[in-house]
């Protein structure tokens, strides 16, 4: 019996650092699996390209990014919320409140255009502050507390301009989207997306609102001070809104109640076909903005071809599912039951 | 032919990609046998099992049930066949009745509709004839104890009239006394004729159990004996070829000064007048029935719980930890006792989760420096034996000794000098247990102060220098190294 263990007495394997290098080999399936966001949007911008002479003329490009900086923006916002395992209904309603604040402070308060914004920037992260107490702090799920937030902040807009659009005169918010200074609405929200990027990655605070997502009691017994994190992930999904809602100001020189009106399905669309998952702690930037500009191409090439606003509507629905579905196949493992 | 057999498993092989995970592996099971599968994490059992559930298809060998060669696609063709699998993590639905779950398969027995009459009255008959007619069916699963939501598994399993009942690690979520009601259960199926398959990874219960063994290593078949020709040391060499007397390695601590000192403690229902020390370089064990207490006392002192009265003395100092950052910041680790809720995130990479505890030292103004935490990262695991692909790697591909072994990880990194270990070898084979072992001492030689919460006995017995025994949220003893035996452990935790 002896003489016959003794050959499984093998046990300390040694660490093979090796191993870790033969990882960095990527297959062209994982490629396809890491890289499908980017593959649709490529795709999608060669059929674009092949359907009509007009979407790659400067005109156009110009055009889908002036009006895609916002929603990309609050995209953005989104996914964080969504990371730490939450969601934010109230994006649409306070892109409403920066976009009517700000005008406001400029027409009638006859503020100038920079603090104007900076005050309507405060006063819309407030709101996301009071989403994020009532999730991390009173225990709310932030669908309930930010559909609470959604219809207060769509009230407040409606009653502080009195449910009329109001005019904002030229030379001031319209200089977000003046061409002599390269439109700076697309230089910022560029900024920002490579800021969030970044913070994702290289910060601890990226690194935690992903970990809360993946396993919140985990994170508090490593001694990380979760509820602060998740409120934070709040006030940032509504700075980015407000700042969205100054775009829309800018670029219509008008400051509007009704703006961002289901912006918040959007927001949610992109950041799926982005791959995040709504359970949290997964979920990236880059591809949130690519999952963005994925529905802002489908709806522009559609426009191009002439097709009506309710087929697109469908056809938009059945290609979100579409790119959902390509997610899940790709990401298929063998499952255990 | 084989009619002794209701289930043969022959030569069976299982790739995935290009790693066999199973080699000509066979298994047979006799009506009325308990038969034990052994072996290390890693050495083919769950996927055996898988493949005999129908979850998983076999790529060479046959399977025969009842002297017929079984074709097998999906887990509902074994449940045909007569095989039902009891998971560690049970298949019930927590917010629907027992009776509902007992039934779920087939919840109408005649015409279009629901009997709920009939419903409740089957499953009344079923828990019955397990001895249990104090589950009321029409209780949700979900407010069941787990030792009682393994009974209506069971159950929903004898409902399908099963010839053989795969148990998957049972009793790792039981204490004493509902385990030995398992066990009564599982002699009473015998009785009826039932095959059985059992795999545990404590010895004691495989020798009490079992009529024969199965010993898997490395995904190859070592041998089937008769439980009555062989002893425990045997057994473990078998297994991973070494004796039991090495299982728990030398240790060569020196005991110093106080570090902890708990006095008069309550928090909630669990914890009651709890008053114990700690010194540095030491070991103590926390014993004790499940629900004893021991993991509440702990989390009162780390301060995720809140705290009634009493005085917990840190270093000379008295504190209140408010909460879980204020004790690590001082220098007190708790590793919680379920690693997949509590511990670890599994969908993350192994080298946040190794960081997560301690992250101020590889990151700058919240900047993390991720050159130098993956080095950190590399040279902290292998210090402690762990095997892992990548630090890229999500935690869920290691193995459960090796997800542990991350788990400590996070401890260590985080410099604590007094430790709480809350089952920290729970779900894990021989061969890790030792090496997990071998961290502890490790721990307590440069001198932290180790509390080990566990379950096992012979754990308790061959790490500690001291136990204390927990039972009813009042410690009811505490034993010296000459003084601990299973006997002496068992009487203080029962109250006997």
């Amino acid at each position: 019996m002896i003489e016959k263990t003794k050959k499984f007495s093998t046990k300390q394997i040694p660490i093979d650092y090796n191993m870790t290098e033969k990882a960095k080999k990527i297959s062209v399936k994982q490629f396809l699996i890491d890289y499908n966001t980017y593959l649709i949007l490529l795709l999608l911008i060669i059929i674009s390209s092949l359907l009509s002479d007009t979407f790659l003329t400067t005109m156009n490009i110009r055009n889908i990014l002036l009006q895609q900086a916002g929603p990309i923006l609050v995209a953005i916002g989104m996914l964080f919320v969504i990371l730490t395992g939450g969601i934010d209904l109230s994006v649409g309603s306070i892109m409403a409140i920066g976009a009517t604040t700000s005008a406001i402070f400029i027409n009638d308060l006859g503020m100038s255009t920079l603090p104007a914004i900076l005050v309507a920037l405060i006063i819309g992260t407030v709101f996301g502050i009071f989403t994020g107490i009532l999730v991390a702090y009173a225990g709310i799920q932030g669908f309930v507390a930010s559909l609470a937030t959604m219809t207060i902040a769509r009230g407040v807009a409606f009653i502080i301009t009195e449910g009329r659009p109001i005019k904002v005169e030229s030379g001031t918010l319209d200089v977000l989207v003046s061409k002599d200074l390269l439109f700076p609405i697309i230089l910022i929200t560029a900024v920002l997306i490579v800021m969030f990027t970044l913070a994702q990655k290289y910060t601890g605070w990226g690194r935690i609102v992903i970990a809360i997502g993946s396993n919140q009691t985990a994170v508090q017994l490593a001694g990380i001070r979760t509820k602060r994190y998740i409120m934070s992930t709040y006030a940032v999904s509504a700075a980015l809104s407000t700042l969205a809602g100054i775009f829309i100001a800018a670029r219509t020189s008008t400051g509007s109640a009704t703006i961002g009106v289901a912006q918040e399905l959007d927001a949610i669309a992109a950041c799926v076909i982005g791959g995040a998952s709504l359970a949290g702690g997964k979920g990236f930037v880059l591809k949130t903005v690519a999952g963005g500009l994925i529905l802002a191409l489908i709806g522009n090439i559609m426009n191009l071809m002439a097709v009506p606003s309710y087929p697109q509507d469908i056809i938009k629905g059945f290609i979100i599912i579409a790119a959902v579905l390509l997610q899940i196949l790709t990401n298929k493992k063998e499952k255990t039951v | 032919m084989h009619d002794q057999y209701i289930v043969e498993m022959r030569n069976i092989s299982k790739f995935f990609g290009g790693v066999k995970a199973l080699k000509n592996v066979s298994l047979t099971i006799k009506r009325g046998e308990v038969h034990a599968l052994m072996g290390e994490n890693g050495a083919g059992k769950s996927t055996l099992m898988k493949i005999l559930a129908g979850a998983y298809q076999k790529d060479e060998g046959q399977i025969f049930v009842e002297g017929k060669e079984a074709k097998v696609s999906s887990p509902k063709d074994m449940i045909k066949l007569g095989v039902s699998v009891i998971y560690q993590e049970f298949m019930l639905a927590p917010d629907l009745s027992v009776a509902e779950n007992i039934f779920i398969d087939h919840l109408v027995d005649s015409g279009m509709f629901i009997n709920w009459k009939r419903l409740k009255q089957r499953a009344k008959e079923q828990l019955i004839k397990l001895g249990f007619d104090d589950i009321d069916p029409e209780q949700k699963v979900g407010s069941l104890s787990v030792a009682y939501q393994q009974i209506v598994e069971i159950c929903k399993c004898l409902a399908r009239d099963s010839k053989v009942l795969v148990f998957d690690e049972p009793t790792a979520v039981l204490t004493f006394s509902e385990t030995q009601k398992l066990f009564d259960i599982i002699r009473n199926l015998k009785a009826n004729g039932v095959g059985i398959v059992y795999i545990s990874h404590r010895l004691e219960e495989i020798m009490e159990l079992s009529d024969r063994i199965t010993i898997l290593k490395d995904g190859e078949y070592v041998g089937t004996v008769p439980t009555a020709d062989i002893n425990k040391e045997k057994l473990v060499s078998m297994m991973v070829g070494r004796e039991i007397s090495q299982l728990f390695p030398k240790r060569n601590a020196k005991i110093g000064e106080e570090i902890l000192r708990v006095e008069n403690l309550s928090a909630g229902k669990m914890v009651k007048d709890v008053s114990f020390s700690i010194r540095k370089g030491e070991v103590v064990g926390f014993s004790g029935l499940v629900g004893s207490g021991r993991t509440e006392t702990m989390r009162a002192i780390f301060g995720a719980d809140q705290r009634d009265s009493g005085k917990v003395i840190f270093f000379g100092k008295e504190v209140n930890f408010k909460d879980p950052k204020d004790a690590i910041k001082n220098g007190l680790g708790f590793l919680p006792e379920d690693r997949k809720h509590q511990g670890l995130l599994l969908e993350q990479s192994i080298r946040m989760n190794t960081t997560l505890a301690s992250m101020s030292k590889v990151k700058k103004f919240d900047i993390i420096n991720h050159k130098k935490e993956k080095e950190y990262v590399k040279e902290l695991l292998a210090s402690i034996a762990t095997k892992y692909g990548s630090t890229e790697d999500n935690a869920n591909s290691l193995s459960g000794g090796n997800q542990q072994k991350v788990a400590l990880a996070k401890w260590v990194a985080a410099d604590c000098k007094c430790i709480i270990l809350d089952e920290p070898t729970r779900g894990v084979d021989v061969g890790a247990k030792t090496e997990i072992y071998n961290i502890i001492n490790q721990l307590a030689e440069s001198g932290v102060a180790v509390i080990l919460i566990s379950s096992e006995m012979t754990e308790i017995i061959g790490m500690s220098d001291r136990v204390i025994v927990m039972r009813q949220g009042r410690i009811s003893g505490e034993l010296d190294k000459s003084e601990m035996t299973e006997d002496n452990l068992i009487k203080l935790s029962m109250g006997v």
